[in-house]
């Protein structure tokens, strides 16, 4: 293609087509909105009066009940436990999918796929379908809250590193491959010094992710804070459920900005 | 951690052992992590004698209620596109009036708390609040999204619009329009691409948390799920799940068609 053409094609903006799937697009959106919109089955009396009801809910919350700050705090540490040894465990299961998954270095279809097979899987299963299907097994506790949100994660963490190793240049491990290296030596200083920032940068993002997750589990009994937020909520005390809250928002709060500045140390 | 190399060969060797003591300090918490969350070889030994029986109760996968489950998933689908466009809807004023270059800090900055008040609870814990507020059923999972997709597109949203190029915006000022018309000509065609990205996404991530906030009475497939999971129906679990994981595939598939059609 010269030069000309492509500023002749840039002139036209779309293609026919282009145009045909956009308005495709529009008119399968709309349809779904206006089907959906039509059939829901909400009851109208209780959308007019949500607005009293949400006042009255934090009516309840207010003020605080501070004695349930002890309870809050043991599961908030639980809940960090489990973020972070999730993420943990989550990492070493998904760093050898991830590396069967990536093209460039493993180059076999049928183990690419399987690789993908795992990562769909993983993601495709709500944390707390994981969380129920983990507790049917181990018994209620953080154990099953903790290999919840390690295969959880597996997907995530594993794709994004997979995607990291395709993009890594292959210079020095061409370099490397001609010196004679072994496949393990290529790994570990062809292809570990260029994936290192993503990785750590993948690691902090999905702990940041999974501390959030995590703060839900206790719900179906897997452990941490959201056990205290059961609790609460069950018994209707809302003044110690609004404690529950405030400490997962602060938590979430400074688990974001400590990534933030990590991840602008690292990379 | 490992620190990074700064320039100059002085600290060949430093960086090497602060991986290393790095590694060592993960280990030691790895093992403190795991003796505190109750790991233990007795109860992996347990809880695969635990799997196995599961295992065996749900194969094969029970699909005789599935008029019950296409019900639910139906409701499903009608709660993640409702909320989508709602959020959606809502977060578009939201994250303008969060983008620093276009509006003063004394707005974007309360805006941004608010953004990042909807992004810290997970939506499973927004819907319990919805459900107990408003009541049982589809609306309150309804409600619980829109707060989601406010929160997931309107951050996003800000920021795609931080990083537009100003000389459209300044070409399309010159030429004598007005704000509105610099916003329409200027910026939308800049941020719509990454625009349908986030919003294929967010509906995405909206079906899938619209499977799951039935399990504390937010309507939708949920539901179904947590009865037959407390009746140890896992046959019928087991179903339930590989219709929610197709369903959610086949989203994936969609949504990545239409990212590339606005590409």
């Amino acid at each position: 293609m010269t030069v000309a053409d492509v500023l002749h094609r840039d002139w036209q903006r779309f293609t026919p087509l282009q145009r045909l799937s956009r308005f495709a697009f529009y008119l399968f959106a709309v349809a779904a909105l206006v089907a959906s919109l039509r059939t829901i089955d909400v009851i109208p009396e209780f959308l007019y009066d949500a607005p009293d009801q949400m006042v009255d809910l934090v009516g309840r919350m207010w003020p605080p009940d501070l004695s349930y700050v002890g309870p809050t705090l043991k599961g908030l540490i639980e809940t960090l436990h489990i973020a972070t040894l999730g993420t943990i465990i989550a990492i070493v299961m998904a760093v050898p999918v991830g590396l069967l998954a990536a093209r460039n270095v493993t180059p076999n279809l049928t183990l690419n796929l399987f690789a993908k097979f795992v990562f769909v899987t993983s993601r495709s299963i709500n944390s707390l379908v994981w969380a129920l299907l983990f507790v049917a097994v181990f018994g209620p506790g953080p154990l099953a809250g903790t290999l919840a949100i390690a295969f959880r994660s597996i997907g995530f963490t594993g794709k994004l590193f997979a995607e990291a190793l395709e993009e890594s240049s292959k210079g020095s491990i061409e370099a490397l491959a001609a010196n004679g290296a072994s496949r393990l030596a290529t790994l570990l200083w062809g292809y570990w010094p260029q994936v290192r920032p993503a990785f750590w940068s993948i690691a902090l993002f999905r702990w940041d992710i999974n501390i959030r997750e995590s703060a839900v589990l206790g719900i179906v009994g897997a452990g941490g804070v959201g056990v205290a937020l059961d609790t609460a909520m069950n018994l209707l005390y809302w003044d110690q459920v609004a404690v529950v809250l405030i400490a997962i928002f602060v938590v979430v709060i400074l688990a974001e900005i400590l990534v933030t500045v990590v991840r602008a140390r690292l990379l | 951690m490992t620190p990074q190399d700064k320039s100059g060969g002085r600290v060949a060797f430093a960086p090497n052992w602060g991986a290393r003591i790095g590694w060592l300090l993960l280990a030691l918490y790895v093992v403190y992590a795991g003796s505190q969350l109750g790991f233990s070889p007795e109860r992996f030994s347990t809880g695969i004698e635990h799997g196995h029986r599961f295992l065996v109760r749900m194969f094969p996968p029970n699909f005789s209620r599935w008029e019950l489950i296409a019900g639910g998933i139906l409701e499903s689908l009608q709660i993640a596109v409702i909320a989508t466009f709602f959020g959606i809807l809502l977060a578009l004023p939201i994250g303008l009036l969060a983008a620093r270059n276009l509006v003063p800090g004394w707005i974007s900055w309360p805006t941004r708390g608010f953004i990042a008040l909807c992004r810290s609870f997970h939506p499973i814990i927004v819907a319990i609040l919805f459900v107990k507020a408003i009541g049982f059923g589809a609306l309150a999972g309804v409600m619980a999204l829109i707060v989601a997709s406010i929160g997931f597109i309107s951050k996003l949203f800000a920021e795609a619009i931080e990083e537009i190029s100003l000389k459209q915006v300044e070409a399309v000022r010159a030429t004598g329009a007005g704000f509105i018309s610099t916003l329409i000509m200027g910026v939308q065609p800049q941020v719509l691409p990454r625009f349908i990205g986030f919003a294929t996404y967010q509906l995405d991530s909206n079906l899938r948390n619209s499977t799951m906030v039935g399990i504390v009475g937010g309507g939708g497939i949920g539901a179904a799920l947590f009865t037959a999971y407390q009746r140890f129906d896992f046959d019928v679990v087991l179903a339930i799940l590989i219709i929610i994981v197709s369903l959610i595939m086949i989203a994936e598939i969609v949504s990545g068609w239409a990212r590339r059609v606005f590409q």
